[in-house]
């Protein structure tokens, strides 16, 4: 595993990349981005047991779905510097002609995506689907997926977590991005959820909480507790608990830049606030 | 004129199901979903071969598309299965999104199709599904016609690498195609040769352009009988050299004439050899509830309606 050092470094060059996709295009969604960044960089970087290249069947390694796709700045800068692809092509976010399309999508062949996502609510359906085919194949890895919680939302959500508990779907983690805010305003605003701990079990899940989201050594060490419960009869969902925005003082705690990109003030602000550590793209 | 048979009336979802457990043998890779219509869509077979490669989703089609299209994620060949209706307008994005923008190896099956529903009316009888999915990009949509053909159609769309959308219906219709027929996806079938009208069906309406063309023929005029089972990729070549020889065409289908064969045949025609055109079709309307013969008279869906589109067609040349 790399050392924590290192894995900080990186969070904050991905807040970096994240910040500087979305300006160069005027669009593009950081706020929620932001908040998973420390969840992408411990997924990537230390739990996932991953292959070399790319094989979108993903036989003998864990595989990720990304269900929230309008966070696509943080996946595919994590995806380009876990080897994905080239780290330069962050350059194309959002441009004509570029694999990495506003959501991510499998259309134009971009390594390390699986699915297309961004309309939501589908995610957890294709993950259970893709760990149904690793038992099938004798595949003792896991399936990982990214859902927002105002995503929990849209109907298809709950048909699926009905179907993993009652088909045992145990070599599935879900994690849920907890920060409370979506488009409109924050989720209590817009349409309020109540106890997603309760339903979930309610569902028959494990549910395992990760109360500060933002920091590396309490994703790893729940993540790992997470992965440490699978295999037991039982899906595992993890509610981490994030701040949208994290990491730049004007975007934290706020809906506000969902989908917003920084004018050049405010990317200079907020790239002060996280000054280079292993080189800009 | 060729002469067909009838060999007994069977259901096309009987074929399905038996090409599924044809498939089930030869493809360990097939798997099959259901969205708790296990019976109607005649998957018991596989069900019963093989426990672990069928999966029960009970009434949540949206999962069902979405499992499925991760299935494929591992190497597997979903075959979904429910009514047309539930297989398409109601799970559109989840299709749109997770099968066809993502390119998935998924099967969607559909069944009871059309107003031959019968009885359950319009909330179950869908008249836009082959619109909806031939619309997405990269999906083959097929519509069968009898129990041989649907079988052969199984069989074949495995070994296809891509999404499909595979029509079928609910009745006992006559079975007169070849027993272990090859079914060759986008490719048309020429059932009679003609030259004054082409009558191009598909689905349960070929059968009916079969009985329309021996009437026409004892009125003396000659019709060629084209069979579109796959109405994407289209068979453009067969339309055309067809209507290059008759000059005028009829469709016939169990679907809207929106968005049904009958326009994608409408828009070769005009894009190569502009020709006269009637459409046997429903005329922009839901179903009801009635026998499937009944509602395929009242909403002139039958060999009847194509003579008279036939003889009107001809006079417009």
């Amino acid at each position: 595993m790399p050392d924590i050092q290192h894995l900080n470094n990186l969070v904050i060059q991905v807040r970096r990349d994240i910040l500087r996709q979305v300006h160069k295009v005027n669009s593009g969604h950081p706020g929620g981005s932001l908040g998973c960044t420390e969840f992408f960089v411990a997924l990537f970087q230390v739990l996932m047991e991953r292959n070399d290249g790319f094989d979108m069947n993903g036989k003998n390694e864990d595989i990720f779905f990304l269900s929230n796709g309008h966070i696509s700045p943080v996946f595919y800068s994590v995806l380009a510097r876990s080897g994905y692809f080239p780290v330069e092509e962050l350059n194309t976010f959002r441009l004509l002609n570029s694999r990495l399309q506003g959501h991510p999508t499998t259309h134009e062949g971009l390594p390390g995506v699986r699915i297309a996502s961004g309309s939501l609510g589908q995610g957890i359906s294709v993950a259970i689907g893709a760990a149904l085919a690793k038992k099938l194949n004798h595949d003792s890895h896991l399936v990982y997926t990214l859902c927002g919680d105002g995503e929990l939302q849209e109907g298809q959500n709950w048909e699926a977590i009905m179907y993993a508990s009652a088909n045992k779907v145990d070599n599935l983690i879900v994690t849920v991005d907890y920060n409370g805010q979506q488009i409109d305003g924050s989720t209590n605003n817009v349409l309020p959820m109540g106890n997603l701990k309760a339903k979930f079990e309610a569902f028959g899940w494990e549910v395992l909480e990760i109360e500060e989201g933002n920091n590396l050594e309490a994703i790893l060490s729940g993540m790992k507790m997470a992965k440490s419960k699978t295999g037991n009869g039982k899906p595992i969902c993890v509610l981490l608990h994030t701040v949208m925005g994290n990491g730049v003082d004007f975007m934290m705690h706020t809906h506000d830049w969902h989908g917003k990109a920084p004018n050049d003030a405010q990317l200079e602000v907020a790239l002060s606030q996280n000054p280079v550590t292993l080189g800009d793209y | 004129m060729k002469k067909y048979t009838d060999s007994g009336k069977k259901d096309t979802r009987s074929g399905f199901g038996a090409g599924l457990t044809e498939l089930g043998k030869t493809h360990p890779n097939v798997v099959a979903l259901c969205a708790d219509l296990t019976g109607s869509l005649k998957m018991d077979a596989f069900k019963a071969n093989h426990p672990e490669r069928f999966f029960q989703v009970g009434i949540a089609e949206a999962n069902m598309m979405g499992i499925a299209a991760g299935l494929t994620i591992g190497g597997k060949i979903p075959f979904t299965g429910t009514f047309a209706n539930f297989s398409t307008g109601r799970v559109y994005d989840q299709i749109r999104q997770s099968i066809a923008y993502s390119h998935k190896n998924v099967k969607i099956c559909a069944s009871h199709a059309g107003l031959t529903l019968g009885e359950d009316g319009a909330t179950h009888q869908i008249l836009e599904d082959i619109g909806l999915m031939k619309m997405l990009p990269g999906m083959t949509v097929i519509n069968t016609c009898d129990y041989n053909q649907t079988k052969a159609a199984t069989i074949a769309i495995a070994d296809h690498h891509g999404p499909v959308y595979l029509r079928f219906g609910r009745p006992s219709v006559p079975n007169f195609t070849p027993e272990n027929q090859t079914f060759e996806i986008g490719k048309a079938l020429q059932l009679q040769e003609g030259n004054d009208v082409t009558i191009i069906a598909t689905g349960h309406l070929v059968w009916e352009a079969l009985q329309a063309a021996e009437t026409l023929h004892e009125q003396g005029i000659s019709a060629e009988v084209i069979n579109i089972h796959t109405i994407k990729p289209l068979d453009t070549e067969a339309i055309l050299n067809s209507v290059r020889k008759t000059g005028c065409v009829v469709t016939a289908e169990e679907h809207n004439y929106l968005g049904g064969l009958g326009e994608s045949v409408s828009r070769v025609l005009t894009e190569n050899l502009p020709s006269p055109q009637e459409f046997v079709a429903t005329q922009d309307t839901f179903g009801e509830s009635g026998t499937p013969a009944q509602l395929m008279d009242k909403y002139r869906l039958n060999a009847a309606a194509i003579i008279r589109a036939a003889v009107k067609v001809i006079a417009r040349k």
